[in-house]
């Protein structure tokens, strides 16, 4: 009925070409845009930006990053939390040496110092497929894991071979440390989520990624008809790397607050952010949203009906919480392989056409 | 001889032991890989669960006893009886089987024709639904498994080399025991893919699943034999890593330990499971020996990985994997 293209008429090419064609979309984006700006930073308390927001904003982030590797250019990694890691000491370092600039500065530069190691370990991608690329950057996850825990100059040498995030502000308002107000943390990680999810669309449908889909859908086909293979999957390697540093740095220093590398960022959270990607759906911005909400929210929910409405011990919902987990998402690949990206496609082909059932 | 380069052969030797050890594991995931092309991350998990299985049915502990007296306030915990060794080895083994038929009708059935990737994640979370059965059936502590495998130092060989070299070697019981278990368990695997009816058919359907069809072969049923015979090989791998360092959350991690097998041997080939096994053993002892010392230690966390990376960009099929022949 008010869901559809009819009477929606676009008069220039860049309307045509827009993010949300129809006219319904694109208000419900501003509505979204504006709730998240206007509304949550005043109602949210230190509950909620701790249990669910920031993780879910920040675990966004790695996903649309770990998204545009796996989902769009088809290089399966498992080395995101070495990754995440990078830029999580990265950005401590930074903190730690120039405390006067601004975290905003700190946590680009973190995503692109992560960038370059992302792309240093995505070399071997232009020799190894498949399989053997997946195992191999779990040499990144382990070596890099190792590193930040053997060499003490990256933790500043502090006597318990953890990092610490030091109190740091952004336009006078306290970001980083036990200090930092709620709303601030959450208005620091969703500006990051807002551009990083800008970007990411729009660099995946223009050439660049279209390069990557290329290659991801067959890379010697990509190859002859002129996609330069090294430019588009060390591209890919580069962007999402950069995505992945700043989620790292903001898991770090506004959300954790003190990290211990092998804990914080082991291969864990690699597949944590895979099957994010995974149950959101491969090759779609808002997959990496819906992912890495439904994968923040399930242990909270379970944690909540186990624990609190049925009052079981909580070693035993920890256990069930990995058997649902588990089956969850072999249920979700034998149902919807292609995720709640592609649920959320068929429900708009449905609503186009409502109240018709054809 | 110099006391560095003795230092060193004893070194190597531990870790030509600790490579026979990884193949084991290995083992598994290449059975699997060929028979069906799916990489089944869910095999250092089976190898947990068949452990824990184990230990107990040989101490007759109930399956699910913290949820049943969560549930109803009871406190059960154990039959009172304890089964012999061997006869809870088959009975594990039966477990194992019953796994596998389930892991097929429920899984693995539906997903026929998927991407390899799509096979590999379902594997993962494969892999959590087992490690959370696995806890919430027997436990979550750490249990000592005794099946009777001999442990502690070698007294003949620390005695002959004190003889020879000057200086006794240590090497484990349980190592030269768990070499002859891997020996005999390849020979018996080699012999059973090539004498008899099921082995053949295993090898007709990892060459051409269509062909093997069309002659008549039942893919639900060698799918069957190939995930019970990955789940016995778990089961060895289980009780020999078990009875080395307890049965607990950290023997599922053995998997990871054996994807640079993997990817070193290629994956595909049983050989190179073996072989890249004893490479990766004395490759991670030797250089941790060597170098470990100047650069912090526990080195053996990245060397595998490290190593079979930089071995794949020149060789990107493995050591004795098949030649990649890619058309368009």
């Amino acid at each position: 009925m008010f869901y559809r293209e009819a009477g929606d008429f676009k008069t220039t090419y860049a309307e045509d070409g827009q993010t949300f064609p129809i006219r319904f979309d694109r208000y419900r984006y501003f509505a979204v845009l504006i709730f998240a700006f206007g509304v949550v930073p005043f109602m949210v308390n230190d509950y909620w930006a701790n249990a669910l927001l920031l993780p879910f904003l920040i675990y966004a982030i790695a996903a649309i990053g770990l998204n545009i590797l796996v989902g769009y250019c088809g290089q399966v990694s498992l080395g995101t939390g070495g990754f995440m890691a990078v830029g999580a000491y990265a950005c401590y370092k930074f903190m730690t040496s120039f405390p006067e600039v601004s975290m905003f500065v700190h946590v680009l530069l973190a995503g692109g110092v992560t960038a370059v190691v992302c792309v240093a370990f995505g070399l071997p991608s232009l020799r190894i497929k498949g399989f053997y690329l997946a195992v191999a950057t779990l040499a990144a996850q382990f070596f890099l894991v190792w590193l930040f825990n053997r060499v003490p100059w990256f933790y500043n040498y502090s006597a318990s071979g953890q990092i610490n995030a030091p109190e740091r502000e952004v336009l006078g308002v306290i970001i980083t440390g036990p200090n930092a107000p709620a709303w601030a943390t959450y208005m620091f990680c969703l500006v990051f989520l807002t551009v990083c999810a800008l970007v990411a669309r729009n660099l995946t449908r223009g050439t660049v990624g279209r390069s990557w889909m290329a290659i991801r859908d067959m890379d010697i086909a990509a190859e002859i008809i002129g996609v330069n293979p090294l430019k588009a999957k060390l591209t890919a390697f580069a962007v999402s790397g950069f995505f992945i540093g700043i989620s790292g740095a903001l898991f770090f220093a506004v959300y954790l607050g003190a990290v211990e590398v092998g804990e914080a960022f082991g291969i864990s959270k690699s597949f944590l952010v895979l099957f994010m990607v995974i149950i959101g759906g491969l090759g779609s911005i808002f997959g990496a949203f819906a992912g890495a909400a439904f994968l923040v929210l399930l242990p909270v929910v379970l944690k909540v009906v186990g624990v609190d409405v049925l009052g079981w011990p909580t070693d035993i919902v920890a256990h069930f919480q990995l058997v649902i987990v588990g089956a969850l998402i072999v249920l979700f690949l034998i149902l919807e392989p292609h995720g709640l990206a592609q649920l959320w496609r068929v429900a708009k082909e449905k609503l186009r056409l409502w109240p018709f059932p054809h | 001889m110099s006391e560095q380069w003795i230092f060193a052969l004893e070194v190597t030797l531990n870790g030509l032991m600790a490579g026979v050890l990884y193949a084991l594991v290995a083992l598994g995931f290449v059975l699997i890989y060929k028979a069906s092309g799916i990489f089944n991350y869910a095999q250092g998990v089976m190898a947990l669960f068949a452990a824990m299985t184990l230990v107990g049915i040989m101490q007759g502990q109930v399956p699910f006893s913290h949820v049943i007296n969560a549930l109803f306030g009871t406190h059960v915990t154990h039959f009172g009886w304890s089964v012999h060794g061997f006869l809870a080895i088959l009975l594990t083994v039966v477990v194992m089987i019953g796994l596998a038929w389930l892991v097929q009708v429920l899984v693995m059935r539906h997903l026929v024709g998927q991407e390899p990737i799509i096979l590999f994640m379902a594997t993962i979370g494969l892999a959590y639904f087992l490690e959370g059965v696995a806890d919430l059936m027997w436990g979550s502590e750490i249990k000592t498994l005794d099946v009777g495998l001999p442990q502690g130092i070698n007294l003949w060989i620390d005695e002959t080399t004190l003889n020879w070299f000057g200086y006794g070697f240590f090497i484990d019981n349980l190592d030269i025991v768990a070499t002859c278990i891997a020996a005999l368990l390849v020979g018996g695997l080699v012999l059973f893919a090539q004498y008899t009816k099921q082995g053949r058919a295993m090898r007709a359907v990892a060459d051409d699943h269509q062909a093997a069809l069309s002659v008549g072969i039942s893919l639900n049923f060698i799918w069957v034999l190939v995930w019970s015979v990955a789940g016995f090989v778990a089961l060895v791998a289980g009780i020999v890593w078990g009875t080395k360092s307890g049965v607990q959350f950290s023997l599922s991690l053995i998997a990871l330990k054996a994807l640079p097998v993997l990817m070193l041997g290629g994956f595909t080939s049983i050989p190179g499971a073996i072989v890249g096994g004893l490479i990766i053993g004395v490759g991670e002892k030797l250089f941790e020996f060597a170098i470990g010392p100047l650069v912090g230690g526990a080195t053996e966390n990245w060397f595998a990985y490290v190593l079979a990376l930089l071995f794949l960009v020149f060789r990107p099929q493995g050591l004795f994997g098949e030649k990649i022949i890619e058309r368009v």
